[in-house]
């Protein structure tokens, strides 16, 4: 009532309410920040997050009831909801950047030409030294000959689901795809086990994990494959079969190479997300410390293997060898990323 | 061509199939085969699963001396085998409720933020940003968790059951806080943060433009824009996202198998060790197994296998219903 005969006296009219000045969030910031700091060396408690959460609490409950006084209920609603909203992608941040920077160090140590270049073979577990080139070639043969399996099935069965699908048919396979993107991947690795190895049809090999690892491609590759197709334009497809091109060649000829990019990172992100499984290389390739270019006989050592075999063994030199690998691992694995980013990018079907 | 210019003649009645002429080409046929077949392809890739799976747990089945649901000891190579499930429905079931209630309102902040607080120039590259914590391997999730994780996990642990451990769920009567319950639940809950987070920001993204702005100029601040026009387009997208990272977790092998500890009993006490899961069992017992004990960890899988597929199938549902509503703008 004061502000509004005061506005009247001095003849402004103010349309908006009260408002918090804008430095008042960061000068409660900052005094946030002095109670964390005062918590943190006063002693009062010895644990390693206690101060953090303290002052982001002296945060939420100054700025909310400063608000609250100021602006009203609903502003101070919605500056807590503000407040919890920008905490939450912080929380999400700070594991990855821990555990990039943790892997970088570690994995750092232990790197040198001896490290990529050996294998694990006559290297006792307690001694220094050996390397992972016989994980890497296998990682490289396994994701290979998946990628080879999953990705005419996927591109494939993708141009059905687009061009030919309809009715009830269609309505599983697209349904069954997206469950199948939620089957666990020790799941896989059981499926080949009984599936191949168990009747015989393989043995414990690369190649048995490289159909394990398929598995879990094929419903990522079919999805982006998928996506891609629906959003060629259709003028493309209809100008074509006008011109009486059939079918089939207007899919190979002019949606596929239209797509290609977007499939391409798809294959890729699929090829990245294979990469690091564990679980169903456990049961289908087994565990090996020499260098094996034969993925139909014999056990084959694979990066996510290398690094489970390395912490089980648990010695101080094993567990240095288990972060050199995982620094081999992300590497592999962000580069594949980053390049399907890339490629989207720069090369992204012209549309219209 | 010819089939298309010549006109039809009498031996060749009119069909509005036959105009286009392309069903009766010989390399639309084989194309069209192919492709069908490959989506074929997926059902029964899904169908030979399960039965294969089944065919091979049956040995273990049969020569199962206890109640699969309720035994809780794991000896499936004794003489004669004892083996049950119920251990391995706790530790999976509890763990993933652990990650679901810290994960699913981070993964809805995160992709509120992306959606609506960051700005538009910027958004898409944090998006990208989330998206790599969903490549980071899950062996390595465990490595980080064991070595440099745990140290903050413990004094945590020791906090909750010192100051609440009237209540039982954070007692620790083993005294034992390394590879916790609690432990493998926060770190499921890392792991599963990008994909409630992803799904969620893409049904973010697809409410219309025009609720919100309609919300916003009607005076609604931001947060009440999107209790009023944004959740109640979204919520059974937030269901499924929900849903989708709850199959993750009940999934997860390799990251369990090292943050949780091994011991194969039930302790309702989560800042223990206590409970093993689905996934993580399969992988430990899988090298010293015999052919009883394979057979029953492959059951074992078969029994996991149905949970997810359960799960999965109900959150695809609930976002398929979407569509039916999603044309009312």
């Amino acid at each position: 009532m004061a502000i509004a005969s005061a506005e009247r006296a001095t003849g402004s009219v103010h349309l908006t309410g009260r408002r918090l000045p804008r430095w008042a969030p960061w000068a409660l910031a900052a005094a946030s920040v002095g109670v964390g700091l005062l918590v943190q060396f006063s002693g009062i408690t010895a644990m390693g997050l206690a101060p953090g959460i303290v002052a982001a609490l002296v945060f939420l409950i100054g700025q909310t009831t400063a608000s609250g006084i100021v602006e009203g209920r609903r502003h101070a609603v919605d500056r807590l909801a503000t407040t919890l909203v920008y905490t939450t992608f912080v929380l999400a941040l700070a594991p990855l950047l821990w555990i990039l920077i943790t892997v970088t160090i570690k994995g750092l140590s232990v790197m040198s030409p001896e490290f990529l270049t050996g294998t694990m073979r006559n290297i006792n577990p307690r001694d220094a030294g050996g390397g992972l080139f016989h994980a890497f070639i296998g990682t490289l043969i396994q994701v290979g000959i998946a990628a080879l399996i999953a990705v005419p099935i996927g591109v494939l069965a993708a141009i059905y689901l687009v061009e030919f699908g309809r009715g009830k048919l269609a309505y599983f396979i697209s349904f069954f795809v997206d469950v199948m993107t939620g089957i666990p991947s020790i799941v896989a690795g059981l499926f080949i086990f009984t599936a191949l190895i168990l009747t015989g049809v393989l043995e414990q090999s690369g190649l048995a994990g490289a159909f394990a690892l398929a598995i879990l491609m094929l419903p990522v590759i079919i999805r982006a494959t998928e996506e891609m197709l629906r959003i060629v334009p259709n003028e493309l497809r209809e100008g074509a079969l006008a011109l009486g091109v059939p079918k089939w060649k207007v899919v190979l000829r002019i949606v596929i190479p239209t797509a290609i990019s977007g499939i391409i990172t798809g294959v890729m992100l699929s090829v990245a997300r294979v990469a690091g499984e564990t679980a169903p290389l456990l049961l289908t390739t087994f565990l090996a410390q020499s260098t094996n270019f034969n993925p139909i006989s014999g056990s084959q050592a694979s990066l996510p293997t290398f690094i489970w075999d390395q912490i089980s063994r648990g010695t101080n030199a094993a567990v240095d060898r288990a972060w050199g690998g995982a620094l081999a691992l992300i590497l592999f694995v962000l580069v594949l990323y980053a390049g399907a980013r890339l490629i989207s990018r720069y090369f992204a079907p012209k549309t219209s | 061509m010819a089939t298309i210019t010549q006109p039809p003649t009498q031996e060749q009645p009119l069909d509005p199939d036959g105009i286009a002429g392309s069903s009766v080409r010989r390399g639309d046929r084989t194309f069209l085969g192919l492709s069908t077949g490959s989506g074929i392809f997926v059902l029964v890739l899904m169908a030979g699963i399960a039965v294969f799976l089944i065919w091979q747990s049956i040995p273990a089945f049969t020569e199962n001396t206890a109640n699969p649901l309720t035994e809780q000891s794991w000896l499936p190579d004794a003489d004669p085998p004892v083996f049950g499930f119920a251990v391995l429905f706790f530790g999976t079931i509890v763990t993933s409720i652990i990650a679901m209630l810290l994960a699913v309102p981070i993964g809805y902040g995160i992709a509120l933020f992306i959606a609506f607080y960051a700005p538009a120039r910027v958004a898409s590259i944090l998006g990208f940003l989330v998206d790599l914590l969903a490549a980071v391997p899950s062996i390595i999730f465990g490595l980080w968790g064991l070595y440099y994780f745990m140290p903050y996990v413990v004094p945590a642990a020791e906090w909750l059951s010192q100051y609440l451990g009237w209540i039982p769920l954070f007692a620790n009567d083993p005294e034992i806080w390394t590879k916790s319950i609690l432990m493998a639940g926060l770190v499921l809950a890392i792991m599963i943060l990008p994909t409630v987070s992803a799904i969620s920001r893409e049904v973010f993204l697809q409410v219309p433009r025009m609720h919100v702005e309609a919300a916003l100029a009607l005076g609604a601040t931001r947060w009440e824009m999107i209790r009023m026009a944004v959740f109640p387009f979204s919520r059974p997208g937030m269901i499924s996202a929900a849903m989708l990272g709850l199959g993750r977790a009940l999934g997860e092998t390799i990251a369990v198998a090292l943050v949780l500890s091994a011991v194969f009993e039930i302790n309702w006490q989560i800042t223990a060790p206590g409970g093993n899961s689905f996934a993580a069992n399969i992988a430990l017992k899988w090298g010293e197994a015999g052919d009883v004990g394979r057979s029953a960890l492959i059951a074992s899988g078969l029994v996991l296998f149905f949970i997810t597929l359960i799960v999965n199938m109900t959150a695809r549902w609930v976002i398929s219903r979407r569509k039916d509503f999603s044309g009312a703008n």
